[in-house]
């Protein structure tokens, strides 16, 4: 049988068992040790969005697997005047690219080019749909806390309706048994977002949803949105803002997470950013293993 | 065998004559003589001669079926179709006459691009009614000349995908168009909601992560149009309604003595936004594709005589339009040839809607609304367009095989029932089965 090679398009249509073995994998990898499962594979990285702490991690990861990689930046206007989106995978293609990372702000673009292209390709964020890497990392990353995800309280606070970070652990949490908390004003966690999963809730009030959480997933809150919104930054902070004081509400082990980057004082106090429940330099660490795991794993090298 | 070919008499014979515009449905013989229905009666009754005869035996012989929402893309954009290949499609639907859209490029805004239309040298092979533009340009600012595009051949006047939002234009071209009997048709979408937006607000939408369109300014369209059209005497012609609140807003312009027609498409009543996905770019058009109590509701509607006509809303694309991005993938899908198929399948089979009914949605009424005299009819001395169908007949539809110039169907490999034996147009056959 030949290797199987698969891309990584979102968490919804991941099964359990899939998920399981990515992260038992990523448990093995370690950046500091490289093992040079993709000698001679060529890793493409084709950016058509500013993004450092993903494109970094993606990258070194490659490297730590002995990966050829390159970095494409497509400016922004190149995607309404120049080539198309199939054209550039094509080409990368043709060029020998065994993989593809893709960041694009367009919902569905990786899967686009991974129903028309037979080298794998890796969403490393599309728009407002999934960041499935991030989701991944944040899962390793509380289960080197918590025993397992079953039961689990978790409350994602802040800018749901734009989020693909928030969609996508929404499906690997509840696909787990966890129980969701969104928690956002009704312009960013509207009602809807309950549908996206089995035992999702939404509610307005933080420090409802606070009470008893085990994990806090604090969103970036865009200032250009709020505005957009109508919504003033010292009102979102006096109802959102997790401080010292709101974290108190939960539990005494619970996690504080950040997918980054990290506005002090907006979503949350620069206290409860560096305290000791906070694990955002953790998940930025754990990034690199368990992107490593999906890549070894996409190219079929390693399972 | 083509229009041109030298004039020939036909018998149909043998088949089940259903004409909804005198309430019959019989098996009848229909003796079809200088592009006119000569003779209709019982079997066997017929008293003319025929060159040729046409079994008909297990047929449906109905009123040719006309589809008052097209979009032929000429001139301007025969990449994607040409009026010939649009026609050819139309023509394999059942089709004998099509209302062409005018967001053409330039747009349909005067006489001489509504005669280009309908030039023999377009190389039609059904009737192409076009429907002009009443804005010039589609700019929603001045209007165009009613009278003059009448005259050249329009049917109706629309700025479809650009819909007339200022109040104003809409009350002037509502006042301009009711003493020519003008039908005004418009494409119910408040555009300054739905910048950005690319198929239906819900929990699909949510998923995809993909900006939605309220169901509700459709219908609140609707409510403005039908009240500035009964004011000014009007024919408001609601296109493609997509949504239960939309029906709700037709039935309120009636009650409020409105003169309110309106249209379905065959994907509005065969899908729901949950077909999208893992964004498939030909389940995108607009109106998007609606919730599953939408399309209920307009299930209901269409059952109840609510809703007066089937509309293809055909809107060919090339393939380099619709394999992108969904966001930037071009809206609409092509749908001549799987009009009927998908009325059979849906209507007749699953809701046990009449033939009867389905041919008054594809042909009796769209004649009566677009003012097609002499059509939508086979009573002696009617325009000789006929369509032969067999109803209870299973087939596959293969997009590949499409006689359209595109191929951005959500429908490839259904498996519908209900088939176009064959079409005749001014007593010529222009499409005949296998």
């Amino acid at each position: 049988m030949k290797t199987k090679r698969r891309s990584l398009l979102d968490i919804e249509s991941l099964a359990t068992a899939e998920i399981t073995a990515l992260l038992r994998l990523a448990r093995r990898m370690n950046p500091a040790k490289p093992r040079p499962l993709l000698r001679k594979k060529r890793v493409a990285l084709l950016f058509y969005e500013a993004s450092t702490r993903t494109r970094v991690s993606f990258e070194f990861a490659a490297k730590a697997l002995a990966a050829t990689t390159s970095v494409i930046y497509a400016e922004a206007s190149s995607i309404e005047k120049g080539e198309s989106l199939l054209d550039t995978g094509n080409t990368l293609r043709a060029l020998g690219a065994d993989l593809i990372v893709l960041r694009h702000p367009a919902a569905g673009a990786p899967h686009l080019m991974a129903r028309h292209l037979d080298i794998p390709v890796i969403n490393a964020g599309d728009g407002m749909h999934e960041h499935p890497s991030q989701a991944l990392l944040d899962a390793f990353t509380i289960l080197r806390h918590k025993r397992n995800l079953r039961g689990l309280r978790v409350v994602i606070v802040g800018d749901i309706y734009h989020s693909r970070v928030a969609r996508s652990n929404v499906h690997l949490l509840s696909k787990f048994g966890a129980q969701v908390t969104l928690c956002g004003p009704v312009e960013m966690a509207p009602d809807i977002a309950a549908t996206l999963a089995p035992r999702v809730r939404v509610t307005r009030h933080f420090e409802e949803a606070l009470r008893g959480a085990d994990v806090i997933m604090m969103l970036r809150v865009q200032k250009e949105r709020l505005a957009g919104r109508q919504i003033k930054v010292g009102e979102y902070a006096a109802g959102y803002q997790l401080t010292s004081e709101r974290l108190r509400l939960a539990r005494r082990d619970a996690l504080v997470m950040h997918p980054g980057p990290i506005i002090r004082g907006m979503e949350l106090t620069a206290e409860v950013a560096d305290g000791p429940q906070s694990v955002i330099l953790e998940q930025v660490r754990n990034g690199v293993a368990v992107r490593m795991a999906i890549l070894a794993s996409a190219l079929g090298v390693a399972r | 065998m083509t229009r041109d070919s030298k004039p020939v008499s036909w018998l149909l014979k043998g088949g089940r004559v259903i004409d909804p515009a005198w309430r019959i449905d019989a098996e009848m013989d229909v003796l079809l003589r200088d592009g006119r229905v000569a003779e209709i009666a019982p079997r066997n009754k017929v008293r003319g001669s025929a060159d040729e005869t046409f079994n008909a035996r297990g047929l449906i012989v109905a009123p040719g079926f006309i589809d008052l929402h097209v979009h032929l893309r000429e001139p301007g954009q025969s990449h994607k179709e040409t009026i010939a290949t649009a026609t050819a499609a139309a023509a394999a639907g059942g089709f004998t006459s099509v209302c062409a859209m005018p967001n053409t490029s330039p747009v349909n805004d005067s006489p001489e691009i509504t005669a280009w239309m309908q030039d023999p040298a377009r190389g039609a092979v059904v009737n192409v009614f076009p429907v002009a533009a009443a804005t010039l340009g589609s700019k929603g600012e001045q209007l165009t000349d009613f009278r003059a595009l009448q005259r050249a051949g329009a049917v109706a006047v629309t700025d479809d995908g650009r819909p007339i939002l200022s109040d104003e234009i809409m009350r002037d071209v509502l006042h301009a168009a009711a003493p020519l009997n003008l039908p005004v048709m418009q494409h119910a979408e408040d555009t300054r909601l739905s910048a950005g937006c690319s198929m239906n607000e819900g929990p699909t939408a949510f998923r995809l992560g993909l900006r939605g369109m309220s169901a509700e300014s459709e219908a609140a369209i609707v409510d403005r149009d039908a009240r500035l059209a009964q004011a000014a005497g009007a024919h408001l012609h609601v296109a493609h309604i997509s949504t239960a609140a939309t029906i709700k807003a037709v039935r309120r312009g009636r009650r409020n003595r409105a003169h309110v027609t309106c249209e379905i498409t065959p994907h509005h009543f065969a899908l729901t936004d949950e077909n999208v996905g893992s964004y498939d770019t030909n389940c995108k058009m607009n109106p998007p594709l609606r919730s599953a109590d939408d399309r209920e509701a307009l299930l209901i509607a269409l059952a109840d005589g609510s809703i007066d006509a089937i509309a293809t809303d055909h809107a060919p694309h090339a393939r380099h339009e619709k394999q992108v991005e969904f966001e930037r993938a071009a809206f609409g899908v092509i749908g001549l040839e799987t009009a009927l198929g998908l009325a059979i399948t849906k209507l007749q089979r699953e809701r046990k809607i009449g033939l009867a009914r389905i041919i008054e949605l594809l042909s009796t009424n769209p004649a009566r609304i677009a003012g097609l005299k002499e059509r939508g009819s086979l009573a002696r001395g009617s325009i000789a367009d006929v369509t032969l169908f067999d109803p209870g007949a299973r087939w596959t539809f293969h997009a590949e095989k499409s006689r359209s110039k595109s191929r951005n169907t959500p429908f490839d490999g259904w498996q519908l029932t209900g088939r176009v034996v064959a079409t005749i147009v001014g007593g010529n056959f222009v499409y005949r089965l296998g």
